[in-house]
């Protein structure tokens, strides 16, 4: 089956169709010499939606994410962020990924800054805020994230799941027009991947436009949108999460899934 | 053999004097060589870790070539040689009227030396960050210079102290060899009153407890910026 014979057989509201690709990836592939690491991919992810992206470790989830902000660059095909292609040579990178927020699945703070300014640095020095606006804006969110008294910290002060939340914080300051999620509860202990989680589920309700490479099929199933599952490079099913769980259209999703819904 | 020991020649005049213009000296090599060599080593340092496989390249070559080299040899070439080497007028201005030639190149040799060590040291507390803060960086917005400095060297200063700091006490101890080109640091100035006075043994006595006191107060001076940096929730380094 097509993916866009998925998408129309799709039980999605008309409304949600009629809006516009925020990310359009169009047949891209790529390769580390002999390697083919992406093989013809294509999926869209509309405004406002929720997509996880789930395969077995090495099908290229982290290296698909990451050609979306243009942190690696692929061969062919093309991707298109809010009507700017991100493989155009001509495309402010900078700018563009300043638009694109993205959790990393090991947190990636800067450990010599306290919290709040690993939160301020780039919305000082790349959105040219004041600092005054820039703390206030930090400080609103560390408070949704439920950290407004740990601003003053040092991340290695915090746990694993504190640091993700303010990772999460980092990215939604600079007021981004989508967020990419690369495993962000990998690296977590079972009992902070909850506050972790309760933080996305609260963006993807709010609306927020959403790529997220996750195993967590309980975030798959009840708040994405739809679920892209990949293996060795290629997207081999692209479904609404409801129709993605009950009937899997591939034996390698199938297998895929008995597999970690055992765990 | 019978040794006649005399420790108050070091406290009377000229002899102290001789040895407070020594020390005046090596302070001020090691100084200029060690700002000398942070600047370009820094420079060099951060060029070996670009994504641009010029300036890694360059970077490189600058690191092999002054490492590689015996600093005596490099002094030689800078005092002697080089003027040599450089166009006429040039060469007879360094010659005839730079003010303090063995002071100079002494800085430049010293500082050019050390600076392909510092640069190492650079080099490898940048390494030691891994590329997942410089994919944080990149990826909210900042430029490559601006993940350098705001994240990458700062980080990296800190990594790198505690070797830096042995790196400062080479320099201070390598001053010493500018007395070859003639320059009278504190070794140069001791050798100078075992000469004038047969006692040798009390002078290097005294400029080596010198050199102890200074690389002393260096290392702990740059241990108390250590703690002074020392980033919160992160064990302190040994
Ligand atoms: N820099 C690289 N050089 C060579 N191969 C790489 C590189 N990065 C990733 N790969 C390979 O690309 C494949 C996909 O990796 P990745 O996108 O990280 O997979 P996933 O995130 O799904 O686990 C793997 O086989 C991996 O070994
Ligand atoms: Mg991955």
């Amino acid at each position: 089956m097509t993916i866009s014979a998925l998408r129309k057989a799709s039980p999605i509201a008309p409304a949600s169709v009629e809006r516009p690709a925020t990310i359009e990836i169009t047949r891209i592939s790529k390769s580390y010499g002999a390697l083919e690491v992406l093989n013809d991919c294509s999926m869209s992810i509309r405004k406002g939606e929720a997509v996880v992206v789930c395969g077995p470790s090495g099908s290229g989830k982290s290296t698909l994410l990451k050609c979306v902000n243009g942190l690696e660059t692929f061969q062919s095909g093309s991707i298109v962020v809010d009507g700017v292609s991100v493989g155009d040579r001509n495309t402010d990178l900078t700018r563009l990924r300043s638009r694109i927020g993205m959790v990393f699945q090991h947190f990636e703070l800067y450990p010599h800054l306290s919290v709040l300014e690993n939160i301020t640095l780039a919305q000082v020095k790349v959105l040219r805020r004041s600092k005054t606006e820039a703390s206030e804006k930090g400080m609103t969110l560390l408070r949704r994230v439920g950290l407004g008294d740990k601003a003053g910290c040092h991340p290695a002060q915090l746990s694993g799941g504190q640091q993700q939340r303010v990772a999460i914080a980092r990215a939604l300051a600079m007021d981004p027009i989508a967020m990419l999620f690369d495993e962000p509860t990998s690296a977590l202990d079972p009992e902070m991947i909850k506050d972790v989680l309760e933080v996305m589920t609260e963006l993807a309700r709010d609306g927020m436009t959403m790529m997220v490479v996750t195993h967590e099929m309980g975030f798959a199933r009840h708040v994405a949108d739809r679920v892209v599952f990949m293996d060795d490079g290629r997207i081999l099913e692209d479904a609404p999460s409801s129709v993605f769980f009950a009937q899997p259209s591939t034996e390698r999703a199938r297998i895929f899934l008995s597999k970690i819904l055992r765990q | 053999m019978s040794y006649r020991w005399d420790w108050s020649v070091l406290v009377s005049e000229p002899y102290l004097g001789w040895l407070l213009a020594g020390l005046g000296w090596t302070l001020l090599v090691a100084g200029a060589a060690w700002v000398l060599a942070l600047a370009v080593g820094v420079t060099v340092g951060v060029l070996r870790t670009l994504p641009n496989r010029a300036a890694r390249t360059l970077g490189t070559a600058y690191v092999e070539t002054f490492r590689n080299i015996p600093l005596l040899l490099q002094l030689f070439v800078w005092y002697f040689v080089l003027p040599e080497l450089l166009p006429a007028p040039i060469g007879n201005w360094i010659k005839r009227e730079l003010p303090l030639p063995e002071y100079w190149t002494a800085v430049i040799g010293l500082g050019l030396f050390t600076a392909a060590r510092v640069a190492e040291q650079t080099r490898a507390g940048i390494q030691a960050i891994g590329r997942g803060q410089t994919l944080a960086a990149a990826a909210s917005g900042l430029t490559l210079a601006q993940s350098y400095r705001y994240i990458l060297l700062p980080i990296a200063a800190r990594n790198v102290l505690p070797p830096l700091t042995s790196e400062f006490l080479n320099v201070v101890k390598n001053s010493s060899l500018a007395l070859t080109i003639g320059l009278l640091e504190l070794t140069g100035q001791s050798r100078q009153i075992e000469s004038a006075t047969f006692h040798g043994i009390e002078a290097f006595t005294a400029a080596t407890l010198t050199y102890v006191v200074l690389t002393t107060a260096v290392i702990l001076v740059l241990r108390a910026v250590e703690r002074l940096v020392a980033i919160p929730g992160l064990m302190a380094r040994a």
